[in-house]
């Protein structure tokens, strides 16, 4: 009797993988323990493993394609045996794909047609869904809507009891397209095309890491990193700015060049430029910086907008002006929201550092701390050097370590070198 | 259009009827000289005579059986227990005799018979005539159940019971008697078996009856000042039910809270309930929640009965849930 392969859950959290390439093919030898195929899960490309000995009799499920566990993929067997998949709808890959096969198109960048795996054939839907914890929630409504209207069921963040997927959530879903891997890569430089942001959906590990992190510290998981930066030169050149500005007035503070820094720092890495949006990241374009401004009784953030763009005067003078009038409560609505990111600044009540808390749905805010002599080696010598703790808060979900250390890393060479801010 | 009772409303019908059908009359506790324990048959012994408006003595059993006689004997009874917790003593002739009668003789005998009176809790009446019988008698093959809510359908649906060839069983509510509204002169005939949708909503439909429809109201208009727009429902018939009236409501609101007076095992919401899952399954946008009285016999203690009963509230909290508005 043939052996069926099942999806294997080669994680501890794995729910479904995504069968990414197939090893062995339709009659090919296998012995127990050969790699069959690849399979990605929610936290890396692994192998699935024969358990039989004998011949690949059939293949069940096409490269691409994301299949619950517990579903069968193939059959092994003696050449010539039947199999129970034979001519019948294959087992309920339903259809449907999962985010890391389908990222959706956006108008800002149409989804290349070129994408490395051609979209298999959709599967016959299986007339019963499989009663696995897989299954994906949703209303009889929900489902339906859905169907009609192509989206991916998988895609969407239920907002039911227990993560059911009803009406709401379906309507004005994204539809699932085919071109597979086109997931962005949110490291790139921000385009600058016009547009002002783009959508993208969740993978497979981003929506893993919003799960567990959001439930082991609630709504929004918060990690932070500190770095110390060397001002120096930021305040050599902070004091040669405002001689050559004298009489004019307008002068530039430590917290304009801080503000720029940020926002160039962001056009670098858009992966920190973002908005998590329970069934998305929206990784923006442009680049708005919220300011954290102390009022009385609470505080409040103004934006500045496009601050990558502005230059240092421009910067200051905005930010004063948005200060005065939100420490006297003149703020439109407009002016304190559709911030991309945030920066908080505590230095002038001398706290060395600290840690902001995030202003959702920013992935990310900035705290500074005062600038302060210090003594610091410098090679063989001590020196007394004007030096700034930055801490970074960042949300998991959106920004892991690395993510925000290399941006940080960016932005402490920005102000420790302000001459790199004119690149 | 006058403005009238439900009571009155009522009196208005059996007043039609007897004086259109010579073979229509009334039977029951202190119908005639007393002019009914709740004045629904107020004028009609002066104006008919005492063969036509029968006081009987305190014996359900007895005088459901003479009306099941006299319906095979060609008149139209109308046979009013004073409460239909009394009628529990008919339950026989009712269910045995009345609703089986034609099927058993093969279709040669009819039994065009109406059994009326106040259904469900009033005020602190205790456990035993504090009860909602409607989930017993809709359970019957046999038996046409109509349950009013306002004066016109009381009106329009005793006329279509006492002209229906068939027992028909009205249940009015002691609560009911006194409420105020619209009724067509002459001849208003409701159908029984149509519903009527008493207030256009397009999120939630609440699915009531009788008393429940003015909870249904109360209820929509606390939820129409939280942005919820409420269909409200109203069955008026309970068998036949107008299946198709909830499934086209339920279709283009995707959610459902269906209300009654009666305990929540086995009852009308029940029925209801099973009707949209089958055939509005694709329409759903959540389970439909059901509001019923607490599960337990009517407390006599005022707050206990306030408690027990379905009330505004929990219909709000019921149309919260399926909206998923409760955050949970």
């Amino acid at each position: 009797m043939a052996t069926k392969v099942h999806m294997e859950a080669l994680s501890p959290t794995m729910e479904e993988g995504r069968l990414v390439k197939w090893n062995k093919h339709e009659g090919d030898p296998v012995k127990s323990g050969d790699t069959l195929a690849e399979v990605e899960t929610d936290k890396a490309v692994m192998e699935l493993v024969a358990r039989a000995d004998g011949q690949l009799l059939k293949v069940m499920v096409p490269e691409g394609t994301t299949v619950p566990v517990g579903n069968i993929v193939a059959w092994i067997g003696k050449p010539g045996e039947k199999v129970d998949g034979d001519g019948a709808a294959a087992p309920a890959p339903k259809g449907e794909r999962s985010a890391v096969s389908g990222a959706r198109e956006t108008p800002a960048k149409p989804t290349p047609s070129a994408a490395p795996n051609p979209a298999p054939a959709p599967q016959p839907v299986a007339a019963v869904a499989p009663a696995d914890a897989t299954r994906v929630k949703a209303s009889p409504l929900a489902r339906r809507i859905a169907k009609d209207a192509g989206v991916d069921l998988k895609l969407v963040q239920g907002s039911g009891p227990g993560g059911r997927v009803i009406k709401r959530d379906v309507e004005g879903a994204p539809a699932a397209t085919v071109a597979a891997q086109a997931v962005p890569r949110t490291a790139d430089r921000a385009p600058r095309t016009g547009v002002p942001y783009e959508d993208v959906p969740l993978t497979q590990i981003r929506k893993t890491i919003a799960k567990r992190l959001a439930a082991s510290i609630g709504p929004i998981p918060h990690f932070f990193l500190t770095t110390e930066v060397d001002m120096e030169r930021a305040a050599e050149a902070r004091e040669a700015l405002n001689k050559q500005l004298g009489e004019e007035g307008g002068k530039i503070s430590f917290n304009d060049i801080i503000i720029k820094a940020v926002a160039l720092a962001l056009v670098q890495h858009r992966a920190c430029n973002a908005w998590f949006q329970e069934d998305h990241i929206r990784y923006w374009n442009e680049v708005h910086i919220g300011m954290a401004v102390a009022i009385e009784d609470g505080l409040i953030t103004p934006v500045i907008r496009n601050a990558d763009m502005k230059s240092l005067r421009e910067i200051g003078a905005e930010s004063r002006e948005l200060a005065g009038r939100a420490r006297n409560r003149r703020l439109k609505p407009e002016e304190y929201t559709g911030a991309t990111f945030s920066v908080s600044n505590l230095g002038m009540f001398d706290i060395d550092q600290f840690t902001a808390v995030i202003n959702p749905p920013e992935a990310g805010i900035v705290a500074i701390g005062s600038i302060v002599a210090k003594a610091v080696p410098d090679g063989d010598r001590v020196v007394v050097r004007r030096r700034l703790r930055l801490t970074m808060s960042c949300d998991h979900r959106v920004i892991d370590g690395a993510t925000g250390a290399v941006f940080l890393k960016t932005l402490k060479q920005m102000l420790e070198n302000p001459l790199a801010m004119l690149l | 259009m006058p403005t009238l009772t439900y009571r009155d409303a009522l009196n208005q019908a059996l007043r039609e009827e007897m004086q259109r059908d010579p073979n229509v009359f009334l039977m029951g506790e202190e119908v005639g000289v007393y002019q009914g324990a709740y004045k629904v048959s107020r004028g009609l012994l002066e104006e008919f005579g005492p063969k036509r408006v029968v006081d009987t003595p305190i014996a359900e059993l007895g005088f459901a059986g003479i009306g099941v006689g006299a319906a095979m004997g060609g008149l139209r009874p109308v046979v009013e227990f004073m409460t239909w917790n009394f009628a529990l003593l008919a339950l026989d002739q009712i269910v045995n005799s009345a609703a089986k009668m034609l099927y058993m003789s093969g279709g040669q005998i009819r039994i065009p018979i109406v059994f009326r009176g106040p259904n469900g809790a009033a005020l602190q009446l205790a456990s035993q005539h504090s009860q909602a019988w409607e989930s017993w008698l809709a359970h019957i093959p046999g038996l046409k159940v109509v349950a009013p809510a306002t004066p016109a359908d009381a009106k329009g649906l005793l006329k279509s019971a006492i002209r229906d060839n068939n027992p028909v069983i009205v249940l009015e509510g002691e609560m009911l008697y006194n409420l105020k509204g619209d009724v067509p002169d002459g001849e208003h005939v409701v159908p029984i078996g149509k519903a009527e949708v008493k207030r256009a909503g397009s999120d939630v439909t609440l699915v009531c009856h009788s008393k429940t429809l003015t909870v249904a109201q109360k209820a929509a208009d606390q939820l129409a000042e939280q942005n919820v727009s409420a269909e409200v429902l109203d069955l008026r018939s309970l068998r036949p039910l107008d299946e198709a009236a909830i499934l086209e409501s339920v279709k283009k609101t995707n959610r459902a809270v269906v209300i009654e007076e009666g305990w929540p095992h086995i009852g009308i919401g029940a029925q209801v309930v099973d009707l949209i899952q089958r055939d509005a399954f694709d329409d759903l946008d959540a389970p439909v929640q059901r509001v019923t009285q607490a599960d337990v016999p009517m407390p006599y203690n005022k707050h206990l009965e306030r408690a027990a009963k379905a009330s505004p509230e929990k219909v709000v909290a019921a149309a919260r849930k399926v909206l998923y508005l409760n955050g949970d």
